[in-house]
């Protein structure tokens, strides 16, 4: 269910222009205020929402995920380096707020500097893995999961 | 030139611009205005929207916030209808505010002129209404040109041309902008009749189009400003969540990731998205 806008909040900065990654929040000619102009493309990214400086910005939740009559809100604290979540049940029975760091630096002081870095040997340049791909995203030191170290090939065709 | 009454003169040299059809014209804008916001809040539904609104809200309310009601206005009406502090970029506050309060001194000494020295020519009216009605269009119109060329959200964000107009969709911004370049130019040209005609259509399209323009902005936001307030007040903060102190006992038992990773005093992280301005389109 796509993003809407609270027009009564709105001061029409055009953060949620900037951000939106379909390039569907627009502002209205004549009012001066954002709206998405094509909710049908909305993947609901939330990025319009966290970016909105006055929470002007809204979702309707899928009926799974926030029922009729829930809901789920958002703030994004640039300053303080945290996102709060406010989740309020349809029954009104919870009403729970939640709170996560989104920085452990501040904003722009830890980005690589890649031009200092040392040139890539041969072996990485050969490798598989990405230049600088994060250490976590493998829990062992064993090589690349490919078909055949995992025992399979490719067959031609399409199977069910 | 800029300390006589410019509708005083008027008068001396037309038979048919006289002090009644001059009030007459006043009385019939302002009821424009009052018609043409009437009707736009019939048609938008705001009056009916803030008040269900508000009755949603309820019953999220954490407390009774009612004995605040009076300060809350009081400090809607100081912060945001008279400095426009909802603006959170601080170039179109400023242009909001000149042209906010070029506008009022334009139509105000517009108005004291027009009725208290409709006949006093020369030196006759006192120079602080003509100066103030000079003032007024200045402050209108650098504020408003400052909004139309740079500022505005189609040129800044969207990445339109600012020639790109919609008779309709501008019609407020320019004919505002209008009525305060045609009334100088009337004034520094002593009288040239073209400005003055150009003057009146703009007026009349600028009073004329409240209800297709966003004149009736000036009502719904300071009301839009003072719901808010209350919301914030009463803790049901239009259901978004609080944003504690993260070096408090509290946050760090009751979420215990804040210290885990950004320690027991997390610094100001900076202005994140916010460092550089959105005109990234």
């Amino acid at each position: 269910m796509p993003t809407f806008v609270q027009m009564t909040r709105c001061d029409g900065c055009g953060q949620c222009v900037d951000i939106c990654p379909s390039d569907i929040m627009h502002i209205d000619d004549t009012l001066r205020r954002a709206y998405n102009i094509e909710p049908d493309m909305c993947w609901e990214c939330y990025s319009c929402v966290k970016a909105c400086p006055h929470n002007a910005i809204d979702v309707r939740g899928y009926a799974d995920f926030t029922p009729l009559g829930g809901s789920v809100r958002v703030r994004r604290d640039e300053e303080k380096g945290v996102i709060a979540w406010r989740i309020i049940f349809r029954n009104g029975k919870k009403d729970w707020d939640l709170l996560a760091p989104i920085t452990t630096k501040p904003w722009g002081t830890a980005i690589p500097d890649l031009k200092t870095a040392t040139a890539p040997s041969d072996d990485m340049i050969n490798s598989q893995l990405l230049y600088n791909e994060p250490k976590y995203i493998r829990f062992d030191e064993r090589g690349l999961d490919t078909l055949e170290t995992n025992g399979l090939s490719m067959k031609e065709g399409v199977y069910y | 030139m800029i300390t006589t009454n410019p509708f005083a003169e008027l008068t001396a040299v037309s038979d048919y611009i006289t002090p009644g059809v001059m009030q007459a014209f006043v009385v019939v804008m302002v009821a424009f205005v009052i018609i043409g916001t009437l009707l736009d809040v019939m048609h938008k539904k705001s009056a009916k929207y803030f008040y269900e609104y508000e009755e949603k809200m309820k019953k999220y309310a954490k407390r009774d916030a009612s004995n605040e009601k009076a300060s809350l206005l009081a400090k809607t009406i100081t912060n945001e209808v008279l400095t426009s502090s909802e603006f959170s970029n601080p170039k179109r506050r400023m242009s909001h505010l000149l042209t906010m309060y070029g506008f009022i001194i334009f139509a105000i000494s517009t108005a004291v002129m027009i009725f208290a020295y409709p006949e006093a020519r020369g030196d006759a009216t006192p120079s602080i209404w003509p100066l103030l009605w000079h003032l007024g269009a200045l402050m209108l119109c650098i504020g408003g040109y400052w909004f139309w060329f740079a500022i505005r959200v189609d040129v800044f964000s969207e990445g339109h041309k600012w020639y790109e107009i919609d008779p309709i969709e501008d019609m407020f911004v320019l004919s505002l902008l209008f009525t305060g370049t045609f009334a100088l130019l009337w004034s520094l040209t002593n009288g040239y009749g073209l400005f003055f005609a150009l003057f009146v259509v703009s007026a009349v399209m600028l009073f004329g189009g409240v209800y297709w323009s966003k004149f009736a902005h000036m009502f719904f936001k300071p009301a839009a400003a003072y719901q808010k307030k209350i919301f914030w007040a009463d803790g049901s903060r239009e259901k978004l969540p609080d944003v504690p102190d993260l070096s408090s006992p509290e946050t760090k038992k009751r979420f215990p990731d804040i210290p885990k990773y950004m320690g027991e005093n997390p610094p100001n992280m900076g202005a994140g998205i916010r460092r550089e301005p959105p005109n990234h389109y």
